[in-house]
């Protein structure tokens, strides 16, 4: 029992992250039929952010308040980042949908080799705050405290972007222009700010998940932002395009078998370590072969 | 009928040019490391045509059939791996080992291209990627021992044809990249042009139309899948005997089916020579450009230009991006600018005006 509430927890951990990541990249999609591979690398400047002002501003108290103080700095760069990228790169190539994949594919790869050139190929420890690799008792299952941070931080997105969608009035524009974009600009509505507005979410969210991640796995890692990526991708596609609660739920369900799959696969079934990503990319199969548009209906 | 001239000849002379290639010993300082019959210089150029043929199967399924698959890596490290693992690990012979590798080559794309054409567009690329990175896990898992985890494995060289062994056979090697490259020229050329391929082709520019002519894109698209996979996987065996070292992970990464359509795009996507200029120029400067980061020159610089310069996949992304932005279209496409850029320039401004159902605009020639 005790493992099987630390697995689900962890698994919501691990989903926390492919939700940061995914929510943005569905809203990018969604909004403007734009597959950005350079999310990866938003989470990659948002962790590397995070982890240098980590260990240059020592001036600052403790470890927790040098860890909030060097995240929120890590959110900045990243929404700042992400801004940038939407202006130069993505603007000037509107309706030119392959054109702004294969620009993404570009900055992706050659952002990745500029950070391994700069900070070395090989993962730096991250210096985590005390409290979060203490455990807490749960049912009988030791929890380490950063799985808490990461469902809370998660958590907190999910229900912001959704107030902000339903609630605000830039929240209507974005989801108008997710249904039918032309009909926004034939009202006169300007969607390319909401544009930037989404890449700026996308870049703080995953700059976020960056910033959890040196906790989670307790180090940073040029590849981290890479190899989140892919899974964040199968989210996206479970989940349904454009949708952030069908992400949200779709990350649920990929962390947890995730997590189910790498325990029980390798300690009944002796499959070894890597069962869970095998599962859930099987997972993925199935579900198109039952349902190609995604659990929450939208038309991939 | 002088096109139809030009079309053959040209190829055939060259590809007779190039088989003349390792006679030469002629020493150019700048472009190779040393004389053109050297085998490190002869490996280069091999490894550029192996790439050249792959970067044409990859154009087979973005250029021709408009299928954006970010999973290609796969087929081309069934090849690599495959034959390594039936040989080193299992103790089969070399030609069992082939066999077995292509009728895997061609089972693998049938089943996973039925299941990831279900869904189109950005959804597909989406889902190859997620294939591939099965592919990546068990290379790295080292699952019965099999893939040599993280390090890869050397393959059992006792096992190959004694032709295909050793540096002083390195010309064999790249003939038989050459071989390969012109093979995969000549089937895609072949396959393009037969009647299914101007269905891939009517499919890249309108698939709904196609579907309205009574046709089922699904198993057209499925053909070119299958016919571009299982040149890649012949190409990743042809890559395995001209690396003289065995299988490593590398050849599972996403990367290398990004670079595959960088070499595209960086050519022309839906051009022959273009796809092949693309993979013979990205695979050189690649390897030449890690060459310019180790030389003196460079290391001279200051911190913050030499270490940028150092890494060449840098370079090649910042390239990529640059090309996308000024010569869309690519290398291939240079010549035809002018004239027929103002029309395609046209056509777009006038299709992009219409709505998208049913309403292509034909294709002016």
């Amino acid at each position: 029992m005790s493992t099987f509430v630390l697995l689900t927890i962890t698994g919501f951990g691990l989903a926390a992250m492919y939700f940061l990541i995914a929510s943005g990249l569905s809203l990018i999609y969604g909004l403007m039929g734009v597959l950005n591979f350079a999310h990866g690398l938003f989470l990659t400047v948002g962790a590397y952010s995070t982890w240098w002002f980590g260990t240059h501003l020592t001036g600052l108290g403790n470890v927790t308040v040098r860890y909030l103080v060097s995240a929120l700095i890590g959110l900045c760069v990243g929404a700042l980042f992400a801004t940038l990228v939407e202006l130069l790169l993505i603007r000037p190539l509107y309706r030119r949908h392959i054109e702004q994949v294969l620009v993404t594919v570009g900055l992706g790869l050659a952002g990745t080799a500029l950070v391994q050139a700069i900070w070395g190929q090989d993962s730096r420890p991250f210096v985590t705050p005390k409290w979060m690799n203490e455990t807490t008792t749960v049912l009988g299952a030791h929890v380490p405290n950063d799985r808490w941070v990461e469902i809370g931080a998660a958590a907190a997105v999910l229900v912001g972007l959704e107030t902000f969608l339903r609630r605000t009035r830039y929240g209507l524009i974005v989801r108008a222009g997710v249904e039918n974009r032309a009909m926004v600009t034939a009202l006169g509505i300007d969607v390319r700010r909401a544009f930037t507005l989404v890449f700026a979410i996308g870049g703080v969210a995953a700059a976020l998940a960056g910033a959890l991640s040196n906790v989670y796995f307790g180090s940073v890692t040029p590849e981290r932002g890479t190899s989140l990526l892919i899974f964040a991708f199968i989210v996206v596609v479970i989940g349904g395009l454009g949708s952030i609660t069908g992400s949200a739920l779709a990350a649920l369900l990929v962390g947890v078998t995730q997590q189910y799959a790498n325990y029980y696969g390798a300690t009944s079934l002796h499959l070894g370590s890597s069962i869970g990503d095998i599962t859930v990319i099987l997972l993925l199969g199935l579900i198109l072969l039952v349902r190609p548009q995604g659990l929450s209906g939208r038309l991939a | 009928m002088i096109r139809r001239f030009w079309n053959v000849a040209l190829p055939v002379a060259l590809v007779v040019a190039l088989a003349f290639v390792p006679q030469i010993s002629v020493d150019i300082p700048k472009l190779f490391n040393g004389p053109i019959d050297s085998p490190g210089t002869l490996q280069l150029l091999a490894t550029c045509l192996v790439f050249a043929g792959l970067a044409l199967t990859y154009d087979l399924l973005f250029g021709y059939t408009g299928l954006l698959s970010f999973g290609h890596a796969l087929y081309f490290a069934v090849g690599v791996y495959l034959p390594a693992i039936a040989m080193t690990k299992w103790g089969w012979g070399f030609w069992e080992s082939l066999a077995i590798t292509a009728a895997f080559g061609l089972a693998l794309p049938f089943v996973l291209g039925a299941v990831s054409l279900r869904v189109t567009g950005i959804a597909f690329a989406m889902v190859t990627l997620a294939f591939a990175q099965v592919g990546a896990v068990l290379a790295i898992k080292n699952p019965h021992g099999w893939t040599g985890g993280e390090e890869g494995f050397g393959t059992d060289f006792e096992k190959l044809p004694a032709a295909l062994v050793g540096v002083f056979n390195t010309k064999h090697l790249y003939w038989l990249a050459l071989g390969y490259a012109a093979a995969v020229f000549l089937i895609v050329r072949w396959a393009v042009e037969s009647s299914p391929g101007r269905v891939w082709q009517a499919i890249r520019e309108n698939e709904l139309r196609v579907e309205v002519l009574g046709l089922r894109p699904h198993s057209f698209k499925l053909m070119a899948f299958v016919l571009s996979s299982f040149l890649a996987t012949a190409g990743g065996a042809v890559y395995l005997l001209t690396s003289l070292t065995g299988p490593s992970p590398s050849v599972t990464s996403p990367n290398i089916t990004l670079t595959l359509l960088i070499m595209v795009v960086l050519g022309g996507a839906g051009t022959r020579w273009g796809a092949v200029i693309g993979g013979v120029l990205y695979k050189y400067f690649e390897n030449r450009l890690g060459a310019i980061g180790d030389s003196p020159t460079v290391h001279d610089l200051p911190g913050i230009l030499r270490t940028p310069l150092s890494e060449p996949l840098f370079l090649l992304g910042t390239l990529f991006i640059l090309l996308v932005f000024f010569l869309p279209g690519g290398v291939a496409r240079l010549s035809l600018r002018g004239r027929r850029a103002g029309l395609r320039r046209f056509e777009q401004a006038l299709a992009s005006q219409t709505t998208p159902v049913g309403g292509g605009i034909e294709k002016a020639t």
